[in-house]
């Protein structure tokens, strides 16, 4: 009966309220110790909470499967008052409330159709030999509604690293401050800056756990380290990628085209940042998700700097000037006259 | 077959608007409260005071705005407690983007402006979705009218981005008397072609001098 207790709730793990992490954190063991319900925040315990304490139990007595790969990594900070004040290892794994509902999946679906988050659309990102240019659109859509056509998808990590936002605005914003966060620490705890491909691993790393949850993000880790420019794509499937060139989100199509046609390694600053301006122009001029304002920045090794900040509107008559035709011209000439 | 606990949420309906200006900030919502084409009340505030600079209007399910609200006075209390001294808009601001984010998966239902004013006393709005991506901006809509009075603001708001290099002036022009006029009138219109809006309209203007609130009828139909 244990045995089928065991793989019952086994099956259920998924859907249901997150494991408190076995032994992960110092603060959270002794709240175990002491045998207190960790808080986080509010909701009651929901009732299918005690079958995971004895599945717990089951699994000590009995044969020891190796579960860690469905352990989701959801640590609660422990503490009297369940992390308000304290929140030590919040930068490590913010707790996450999980809704008790019999479909996770559905739920969340519903839930996104009805909140109908913010979601962002053309980065791109390229390394050169006088370092890494990226540069982003301005918009955010919420639906077919344009929520804001200054949004800042170009997220400063520290002074010498960036990061895109493309996909869910709110998933991309915190988790990028989280990735600040732990940056700093690192810095901290190692006397020394980290590196492109680290903080990258720490970010792609979380993704991977949160994996199938829903997630939205797609970005883009550049930044200037001890081994010369780096430049990494990581997404909320998982997903992390080196490379030199990338364009994310719905206008990337556009924008790839004229980023690939016009790229060469050598170019100047300027030069590169122009190809730069110009693919995320295209891109907004041919998707209706993309627009506002591109934002070029260059990562060189001194950190990063914002090279120009041009509203696509204007751009547009600045690449394609209206040319009179000899009729209105007359007709305009008339009228000042 | 929908199950007990399959969906748990319900929009109240209602609008919120800011405008923040040089020195001030206005902050203003409908008081309607309803449920699918019945009103449940027409006197249900959708403003909170958080600190003395620092006031949050949000539009969305009631019951997740209610308890939003309590958490994010608590933690307000809190701070206090601690530093001496009241929280700061920005600082609130922040603070609401991660309580929205740690309930990524199981959402507040509340769409949220916060209107106040700076540590330099510049007027300041951010605006959020319902999952906590949040921006400063210098006026904001939402909620069920959000998308009938957006526009017109933009029309009389709106002003270079802050995103532009060299960067462009960007002061609201309008004078505080002004901004509470436009926001009369902005609600006057949302009222007649949105359901969920209507009957009062309360507005809290928000300049160094402190806090004032006035209540102004909207149509009850």
């Amino acid at each position: 009966e244990q045995l089928i207790n065991l793989l019952d709730t086994f099956t259920r793990v998924q859907a249901q309220r997150p494991k408190r992490p076995t032994g992960r954190t110092a603060t959270s063991s002794n709240a175990r110790k002491k045998g207190e319900e960790i808080e986080s925040g509010d909701a009651a315990t929901p009732p299918s909470s005690p079958s995971i304490h004895r599945f717990r139990n089951a699994g000590d007595a009995m044969m020891k499967l190796d579960m860690s790969a469905l352990e989701t990594q959801f640590g609660a900070p422990a503490g009297e008052d369940g992390g308000l004040l304290f929140d030590v290892d919040g930068a490590a794994m913010p707790a996450m409330e999980f809704p008790n509902c019999p479909d996770f999946d559905r739920f969340q679906a519903k839930t996104k159709d009805m909140v109908k988050n913010k979601r962002g659309t053309t980065t791109l990102a390229f390394i050169f030999d006088k370092g890494v240019i990226v540069a982003a659109d301005s918009r955010a859509s919420m639906g077919g509604y344009i929520s804001s056509q200054t949004v800042r998808k170009i997220i400063e990590i520290n002074p010498y690293m960036l990061g895109t936002m493309a996909g869910g605005a709110a998933d991309c914003q915190f988790w990028h401050r989280n990735l600040g966060t732990k940056c700093r620490l690192h810095e901290l705890a190692n006397k020394r800056r980290i590196s492109v491909t680290g903080a990258s691993k720490l970010l792609a790393n979380i993704l991977y756990s949160y994996r199938g949850m829903g997630l939205s993000i797609g970005t883009m880790i550049a930044g200037w380290d001890e081994k010369g420019p780096g430049l990494y794509y990581v997404d909320s499937e998982g997903a992390r990628l080196k490379g030199n060139r990338f364009s994310v989100g719905s206008g990337s199509l556009y924008a790839y085209a004229v980023l690939d046609e016009g790229y060469r390694f050598k170019m100047s600053v300027e030069e590169a940042g122009e190809l730069a301006r110009r693919a995320i122009y295209h891109a907004t001029f041919r998707d209706g998700a993309s627009g506002g304002c591109v934002s070029v920045y260059h990562v060189g090794p001194d950190g990063w700097k914002k090279l120009s900040g041009d509203d696509v509107g204007e751009l547009h008559y600045q690449y394609y000037p209206v040319e009179k035709t000899p009729v209105e011209q007359e007709m305009t000439d008339a009228s000042t006259s | 077959m929908s199950r007990r606990g399959d969906w748990v949420y319900e929009n109240n309906g209602g609008t919120c608007v800011a405008i923040a200006g040089a020195d001030y900030c206005v902050i203003a919502a409908d008081t309607r409260l309803s449920v699918g084409y019945s009103i449940l009340t027409r006197d249900h505030s959708k403003i909170c005071e958080l600190a003395d600079k620092c006031v949050l209007a949000s539009s969305g399910f009631q019951g997740d705005i209610k308890a939003l609200h309590k958490n994010l006075a608590a933690r307000e209390l809190l701070y206090q407690h601690q530093h001496n001294k009241r929280m700061s808009c920005p600082a609130m601001a922040q603070l609401l983007s991660n309580t929205l984010y740690y309930k990524r998966f199981f959402p507040y239902y509340a769409f949220n402006v916060l209107g106040g004013l700076d540590s330099e006393g510049k007027g300041c709005v951010f605006t959020y979705d319902a999952v906590g991506s949040y921006e400063r901006t210098g006026y904001s809509a939402q909620g069920t009218g959000s998308t009938l009075i957006m526009p017109v603001l933009d029309n009389q708001l709106k002003s270079p981005s802050p995103l532009l290099l060299p960067a462009r002036d960007a002061v609201t022009p309008l004078s505080e008397s002004e901004a509470v006029d436009l926001v009369k009138d902005v609600f006057a219109s949302a009222t007649e072609r949105d359901i969920y809006t209507g009957d009062k309209l309360e507005i809290v203007v928000i300049n160094k001098a402190g806090t004032k609130r006035e209540y102004i009828d909207l149509r009850k139909d």
